[in-house]
């Protein structure tokens, strides 16, 4: 059979660091890259012997809001579970996670014209990092443990296989990212490892309704490689099974130098993580009232702002993904427009010259140019002062003195100049060759210092030339 | 020997120093300790320099409490900052913590002088103190004895005059049964009471902090000293504090509820029964009125506390794992066998066996049929608690079946040794204050009558104790 007569079948499982100031269960910095190895921890996320977690509300409050912006169904009552394993970069030797009561449950985010299905949302901790000497932890020499990220919130949204190419799998952890930036829960850095995708793949013929055995997939570092590692497993599956072969359900790594996947572990060597409630932690009550607060106070939804950038702005699709991706970017733009700017105009210069101007400069900076005060090669250059200097571009264009010259009389003086020592040019041109101005504009050009109104000049030397 | 408010008078009219009540105090031990190994380790320049202070307050009419310059003892599963704590194993030789446990913090504040840390059953598991990693501690009433557990060594040194007072730690009668075994008070507070923070857990949701010491009016200072809410501790509650006020209230118009079922118990000694029995005949001549109450889910509580206790236990044991602090075989070859051989080396017998038993009781198939259903029961305890109490004030009792026994008696047959526990373990189930106070002897050697109340009357168990007090020795 064809690739095409196989229908891939892919739920995600996406674990996002929230961007709260301190730790899930202490008070440490959740900021764990700013840190020397190991200077960002205390008896608590160290794990030392007698310590307690306390819950971190700020993180309970961001896992809410991203829940109702995902449409879930906020639980009443939930808690907090441990799961229990043996790794060096888990110090308590077991991680507190959420079992049978998440947070949230039942939700739907919309990704093009697919609804997927959201079926948890929890919170959790982030584990400390290891560096091998060597291949792996079972081969190397020796192996360093960091436990600066150890105990950093870490939420985990579960969906539905509702996703049926590499493609869309892509295109939901993309949305995801958007969201969770949108409603200011996380920075969601893929390179970053603020987000983390894991997709579970299985192929079935088309037309099956039972699902095939599953493979999921980890180690993916960008949405690139989340797309080349499901396109891969897809085929991967597709070739096995047409050979007659079965697929084994596993955990496999995407290896980013080999563009494959490979077995990491096998089914027989899962874990059985004897979750039990968190003892430590009492159940939590989520008042119905705050969150129905919250999920009134959710700013624009990528989706619909995206719409209203296509709609009210004018802005192409890609264009107004980019802004949407960027809620920083999109805040400028939107300001600078509400500060009197026109909208195309102020998107592509955001996107082209990435100005770091408020959006009161940026709207002058943009009229400077509309006015043929300056041109945009000098607009940039304004930019870099305005930047360095936070002067206002009206204050820096006088400054620099690079106002284009449109002054007429002086124009004119130049001219005169250019005429009197370029007269082959100007035969040429009255003998009937238009592109003779061309050259003496040119010399405007150089002996204004590249001041000239090049607009202005142009008429001006036409009409001295046609006397 | 005195107790701590007379010998906070004789501070506060300057007749001795902090320093020379510590002197006394050391020299004690060091008479006592050959017969008694009561201490895992002492902390005589600690507690040199925090006599100074003490004595520096008073002098100067600083601020003083009643436990300033006392000298007391603590239990080796409370985390003293910088002193080797190591909850009785091996597993932790060498490990000093960077910080105090909450309930030790308080104390020092109060005006603590440490003595030192006192040896415990590992990792607070066992009745008997001979289950510690290092040493067997003796019963100062007879060496030969244990002087019950997990809180031996706190009770052994309380008994024998080599410390005012000492904190324990109570899971399911750790307090109690030593300090009823070694003829001292001891209390384990409503749960929530007192932080946990820094006490080395052994089962989350059944650990209480509390005092040993010689009179009830004692453990009550201790216990105003150390109990109240911790930002630290999730579970510890915002509750008033005051364990004084009520306590010379007396028992005149008290319902004290005696269970049948607690009297009915597999291997309570006639004499036990009968010192119990008299103590209750005082309590009702002192005004009380005694009561027959059910708690009929008694017969499963045991069970139910033997898998709840080693569910959590094997999870709070599994950071002793050789990579951040303990001991560590330097040998093995990866990280499985280091894992394997630092936990076959570090665990004694008895840890191990609790750490397999918890972690199959949690495993995936039998989580409901065991972990679930222990659960279930301790809900049932706690509601033939509930029950009860509504028909008496307090519910009294034998605190274990037996005298201290011989060493070595029970050593073999775990079940007997649990069986230690089975009159103190339901407080903990349910979470109820509980205290053991001395009442008389059985084969010359001392029993103790419990005390339980509901949550957060832990006022009115110590009021309780402290009426039978004045009884036992107007006698
Ligand atoms: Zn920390």
């Amino acid at each position: 059979m064809p690739l095409s007569d196989w229908e891939p079948v892919i739920g995600m499982e996406v674990h996002v660091q929230l961007s709260t100031r301190t730790k899930m269960f202490c008070g440490c910095s959740s900021d764990y890259l700013a840190a020397l190895p190991n200077g960002n921890v205390c008896p608590v996320c160290l794990g030392l012997p007698g310590v307690l977690p306390t819950a971190n509300e700020s993180a309970v409050e961001k896992v809410v809001k991203a829940a109702v912006a995902l449409q879930c169904e906020v639980a009443e009552h939930t808690k907090f579970d441990r799961k229990n394993y043996f790794y060096p970069d888990l110090p308590k030797g077991y991680q507190i996670s959420q079992y049978d009561l998440p947070i949230a449950r039942g939700g739907s985010l919309q990704v093009g014209e697919r609804t997927v299905r959201i079926t948890r949302v929890h919170l959790e901790e982030d584990t400390g990092k290891l560096l091998h000497a060597g291949d792996a932890l079972h081969s190397a020499e020796e192996s360093l443990v960091d436990l600066n990220r150890a105990g950093v919130p870490l939420m985990e949204v579960v969906s539905e296989p509702d996703l049926h190419s590499a493609e869309a799998a892509r295109d939901y952890a993309i949305e995801l990212r958007d969201l969770f930036r949108a409603v200011g829960v996380s920075e969601a850095d893929m390179e970053k490892g603020q987000l983390r995708a894991e997709a579970n793949v299985s192929v079935r013929p088309v037309g099956e309704s039972a699902l095939g055995v599953k493979t999921e997939l980890k180690n993916i570092n960008s949405f690139r490689a989340l797309q080349r590692a499901v396109a891969h497993e897809i085929e991967r599956q597709v070739d096995v099974l047409e050979e007659g072969g079965q697929v084994l359900q596993e955990t496999r790594g995407w290896s980013e130098a080999q563009q494959r996947t490979f077995t990491q572990r096998s089914k027989e060597e899962a874990h059985d993580y004897r979750y039990f409630p968190e003892p430590d932690l009492p159940p939590l009550h989520l008042d119905g009232a705050w969150v129905s607060h919250l999920r009134q106070a959710l700013p624009e939804l990528p989706a619909r702002k995206r719409e209203r950038f296509r709609s009210q702005y004018g802005l192409s699709d890609s264009a107004a993904r980019l802004f949407v991706e960027d809620p920083d970017r999109s805040r400028l733009l939107e300001e600078t427009v509400a500060a009197g700017a026109e909208a195309r105009t102020t998107a592509n210069w955001i996107i082209a010259a990435d100005p770091k101007l408020g959006p009161a400069h940026l709207a002058e900076l943009l009229r400077l140019i509309e006015q043929g005060v300056i041109n945009r090669d000098q607009g940039r250059e304004v930019q870099r002062e305005a930047e360095a200097s936070e002067r206002p571009p009206q204050e820096v264009v006088q400054a620099l003195g690079l106002a284009q010259v449109s002054d007429e009389n002086a124009l004119a003086a130049v001219i005169e100049e250019v005429i009197a020592a370029q007269p082959q040019a100007v035969a040429d041109f009255r003998a009937g060759k238009q592109q003779a101005v061309g050259a003496l504009l040119a010399a405007v050009k150089q002996r204004t210092g590249g001041t000239a109104n090049l607009k202005v000049a142009s008429r001006l030397l036409r009409d001295r030339l046609s006397q | 020997m005195a107790s701590i408010s007379e010998l906070h008078d004789r501070l506060g009219r300057r007749e001795i120093s902090a320093g020379e009540l510590l002197e006394e105090q050391l020299t004690t031990i060091e008479e006592q300790e050959p017969r008694v190994h009561a201490y895992l380790r002492l902390t005589a320049e600690l507690a040199r320099a925090q006599a100074q202070a003490a004595d520096r307050l008073f002098r100067e009419g600083g601020p003083v409490g009643p436990l300033t310059g006392i000298p007391a003892a603590i239990k080796d599963v409370l985390s003293v900052q910088g002193v080797e704590t190591t909850a009785g194993s091996k597993i932790l030789a060498g490990y000093r913590p960077p910080f105090d446990a909450t309930a030790v913090a308080r104390l020092k504040a109060a005006g603590l002088v440490l003595l030192g840390i006192t040896n415990c059953d590992e990792f607070a598991m066992g009745s008997s103190t001979e289950n510690s990693g290092y040493f067997v501690t003796r019963n100062p009433h007879d060496p030969q004895r244990v002087p019950g557990g997990s809180s031996g060594g706190s009770a052994a040194a309380v008994a024998a005059g080599e410390a005012v007072y000492a904190l324990g730690t109570d899971t399911g009668g750790s307090i109690r049964q030593p300090a009823a075994l070694c003829g001292v008070v001891g209390m384990k507070p409503t749960y929530g009471r007192v932080s946990r923070y820094g006490l080395i857990a052994f089962a989350s949701s059944l650990d209480q902090v509390g005092p040993l010491s010689r009179s009830v009016e004692d453990a009550a200072l201790v216990l105003e000293a150390i109990a109240g809410v911790d930002a630290r501790d999730a579970t510890s509650a915002d509750r008033p504090v005051d364990f004084l006020s009520e306590l010379e209230a007396g028992v005149e118009g008290l319902r004290l509820g005696v269970p049948r079922e607690y009297f009915q118990v597999e291997g309570l000694e006639p004499g036990v029964r009968s010192a119990v029995q008299e103590a209750l005949r005082r309590l009702e001549r002192a005004g009380a009125e005694l009561v027959d109450v059910e708690l009929p889910h008694t017969d499963y509580g045991l069970a139910a506390y033997y898998i709840i206790a080693p569910a959590e236990c094997s999870s709070n044991l599994a950071r002793m794992d050789s990579v951040r602090f303990g001991l560590r075989d330097e040998s093995a070859p990866n990280l499985l066998e280091s894992y394997l051989r630092t936990r076959r080396a570090g665990f004694g017998p008895e840890v191990r066996r609790r750490v397999m038993l918890g972690t199959y009781a949690l495993s995936s198939g039998y989580y409901d049929a065991y972990y679930l259903k222990a659960q279930k029961i301790r809900t049932l305890i706690a509601e033939d608690f509930q029950r009860a109490f509504r028909d008496c004030d307090a519910i009294v009792s034998a605190t274990a079946p037996t005298v201290a026994f011989e060493i070595g008696a029970k050593m073999n047959d775990p079940l007997a040794m649990y069986l230690n526990d089975v009159l103190t373990l339901g407080g903990n189930l349910a979470g109820l204050p509980g205290i053991s106070v001395p009442c008389g002897t059985s084969e010359g050697l001392p029993v103790g009558l419990q005390v339980l109340t509901p949550h957060w009357q832990d006022a009115r168990a110590l009021r309780v104790a402290r009426a039978y007090e004045m009884v036992r020795d107007a006698a």
